[in-house]
């Protein structure tokens, strides 16, 4: 009897686990997914396991001697011209800012954005009002001049480009989540899970949560996607943070070292890489992801895609897209009593 | 016990607020309920009839305890439901259950069929997992599916399975009260009779009692043994099916009556076809609400309202001329 309290919990998070390594297994099925899966796991890999890979400390200014050398077995990518640090490590563990910054960031809006959308969608009433009149407000906010504000005043730190990011961006996602709550919630499943006495915390856990996860997965990858661009132009521009070292930042330092002077391309190149890669994969993955969703968008191309998604009008296109998919097939079978 | 009634409703009235509208104009409203009271005893099945759009989901609703009154009473096993609050109002709800419309959009697309049954078990609590999943498979086999459909989605089934599938969530606790809303009117006509007699077989076996909503007369005579008619929000005519049936006399069941025997063969007698729309239930017709389609409607059923008159022991009429009736009868 002790198993009746137990299990069913344990069950769920077997469940649960069991969803996402379908997903994962649905992304590797789809032949573009594929790819951006594997090189995501290869930059995961990099960033993690960055001790391993390359033997020279980025972040060591000190190596005078060695200043502004070629590529070799040595330093594969060659070093800087001013302080002589090594450029492949220093792609390596940019890697661990870049993608953390940009999954982080991904993270924290898809919760936000979730819990907003939910909040508005499933409350109602005088919530929902509110939340969309922040809505309404923060979408005609120019983003990038209010950033460049904030950094200056609050310091330069990841972590407050992670929190200006997030304040931002949870906007988009919280509307889209929003209106697919508004569907859900109208359906007779939850009426019926109502009637067999299902409290609201059962009903969103169970019925509305799983009802968006969907929308909420695809908008992060492609969120994580644009704010690991977004976080290079910021470091580029020199509002990131100083001390660390991310592929924005050494895309700054390319143009302020010399390296076009001296022609040295390989190290313009090794950030460029890396964010395309990133950026690439994220993409690329997202775009599986809702193909896998919705099989419709199939037909979109992806060039057209990538244009919305910068535009920020993708996710909610999708959605739509999605909506007209649920809708239940009007039947002709209504032969009633009155013809 | 039989003439004992489990669900009693006083003068129940549902309003929706209109949006819109100009700011200083009067605040317009949808009557989809208006002055409904009857009276649904134990083991009985009773019937309410209506047009689409005139507040059958609606009325079914407020019984249900899903939408609260604009006033009126709802009274369930004795007990004035809406005045009960938080475990009180669950505890006397769970004995009430209803089947969908629209079984599609009453299974939730992500759950497997095992999901959905046991949901009302999970909810309640006490049942082992074992316990939950062997209940869920006598419930297929009651409402004929089988132990193989236990782990597949909604989207793998037809219509008529997919309402099986509401019908075994909603008997899953043994409820004493069972609203069928239009339970077969989006499926096909070859499933109708299917899905019908499983209602009955189950409203025997389980001593239910049912609300069962239609707009398809010739089941509501099969099945039903008490029935309202009802148009735009308000109660034409109610009484015992037989005797509706023998002796409709309100113009709108004639006319319903009349259409069904319309398809039957082409008898001689003259047919009284309602005309017209259904007018809109934002500024119903003042007086009778039937005035517009009406062929004897006067001025005064233009400008007041029926009266509730008495045919029959039982049967009850709304319509000004109704009086006729009883002693032509
Ligand atoms: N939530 C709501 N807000 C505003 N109006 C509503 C709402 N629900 C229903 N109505 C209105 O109330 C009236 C009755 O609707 P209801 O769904 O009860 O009809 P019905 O008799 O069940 O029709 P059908 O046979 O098509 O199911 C309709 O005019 C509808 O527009
Ligand atoms: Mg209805």
């Amino acid at each position: 009897m002790s198993t009746k309290n137990k299990c069913p919990f344990g069950k769920r998070v077997l469940k649960l686990l069991k969803g996402i390594a379908g997903i994962f297994i649905k992304i590797w099925k789809h032949p573009r997914g594929r790819v951006g899966l594997i090189i995501l796991l290869v930059l995961a890999f990099c960033a993690v396991f960055a001790p391993l890979i390359t033997r020279y400390d980025p972040y060591d200014v000190t190596a005078r001697c060695e200043k502004g050398l070629r590529p070799s077995w040595e330093h594969p990518l060659g070093t800087t011209i001013s302080t002589g640090q090594d450029i492949f490590s220093m792609l390596i563990y940019g890697a661990r800012v870049s993608l953390a910054v940009g999954c982080i960031t991904g993270l924290c809006i898809a919760c936000l954005g979730c819990l907003m959308g939910i909040l508005a969608g499933y409350v109602g009433g005088w919530v929902d009002t509110l939340i969309m009149r922040i809505v309404d407000v923060m979408l005609v906010i120019p983003t990038l001049p209010l950033t460049i504000v904030l950094t200056n005043l609050f310091g330069k730190s990841y972590f407050m480009i992670v929190f200006i990011f997030t304040l931002f961006g949870w906007v988009g996602l919280a509307r889209v989540v929003r209106s697919q709550v508004l569907v859900i919630k109208n359906s007779n499943y939850i009426k019926a899970a109502e009637l067999a006495g299902a409290g609201t915390w059962r009903i969103m856990t169970r019925h509305i949560l799983p009802g968006v996860s969907h929308l909420v997965i695809m908008s992060t990858c492609l969120t994580s996607a644009g704010i690991m661009v977004a976080e290079a132009g910021l470091s580029f521009l020199g509002l990131g943070d100083p001390t660390a070292i991310s592929w924005g930042k050494m895309l700054a330092e390319v143009q302020s070292g010399g390296a076009m002077l001296f022609g040295y391309w390989w190290w313009i190149a090794a950030p460029g890489i890396g964010i395309f890669l990133a950026v690439f994969s994220l993409m690329r993955i997202g775009m599986a992801l809702e193909e896998i969703f919705n099989p419709r968008m199939k037909r979109v191309s992806s060039g057209y895609k990538l244009f919305k998604s910068l535009n920020s009008s993708y996710i909610q296109e999708v959605f739509d897209s999605m909506n007209d998919e649920d809708r239940p097939e009007t039947d002709p079978g209504r032969e009633g009593g009155q013809a | 016990m039989s003439d004992k009634a489990l669900v009693r409703v006083e003068h129940l009235n549902v309003f929706f607020p209109v949006r819109g509208g100009l700011p200083f104009e009067k605040k317009k409203q949808v009557e989809a309920v208006c002055d409904m009271t009857f009276e649904i005893r134990q083991g009985e099945t009773f019937g309410l009839i209506g047009e689409s759009g005139c507040g059958k989901t609606t009325l079914a609703n407020a019984i249900l305890g899903m939408r609260p009154p604009t006033s009126g009473k709802v009274f369930f096993k004795g007990q004035d439901l809406y005045a009960l609050k938080g475990k009180d109002f669950k505890a006397l709800r769970r004995d009430m259950q209803m089947i969908f419309q629209d079984p599609l959009s009453s299974l939730n697309p992500r759950f497997d069929v095992l999901d959905i049954i046991s949901e009302p078990m999970q909810i309640r609590g006490g049942f082992s997992e074992e316990e939950m999943e062997a209940r869920t498979v006598e419930l297929l086999e009651m409402v004929g599916l089988s132990k193989e459909d236990l782990h597949r989605h909604p989207s793998d089934f037809s219509g008529g399975q997919r309402q099986r599938i509401g019908i075994a969530r909603a008997i899953s606790l043994h409820p004493a009260f069972l609203v069928c809303d239009e339970p077969v009117s989006a499926l096909d006509v070859s499933v109708h009779a299917q899905i019908l007699n499983l209602l009955m077989r189950l409203q025997k076996e389980l001593g239910m009692t049912y609300l069962f909503i239609s707009h398809n007369l010739a089941v509501v005579k099969s099945i039903c043994s008490h029935m309202i008619v009802m148009y735009l929000g308000k109660a034409m005519e109610w009484g015992p099916t037989d005797k509706i049936y023998k002796n409709p006399v309100h113009p709108y069941t004639r006319a319903l009556l009349d259409a069904v025997l319309d398809i039957d063969v082409d008898n001689k007698k003259e047919k009284k076809l309602i005309q017209g729309e259904l007018p809109s239930p934002i500024d119903p017709p003042k007086g009778c609400r039937f005035c517009t389609r009406c062929e004897y409607a006067t001025e005064k059923c233009r400008t007041e309202a029926p009266p509730t008159v008495k045919v029959e022991p039982g049967h009850y009429c709304a319509c000004h001329f109704a009086e006729g009736c009883v002693s032509e009868a």
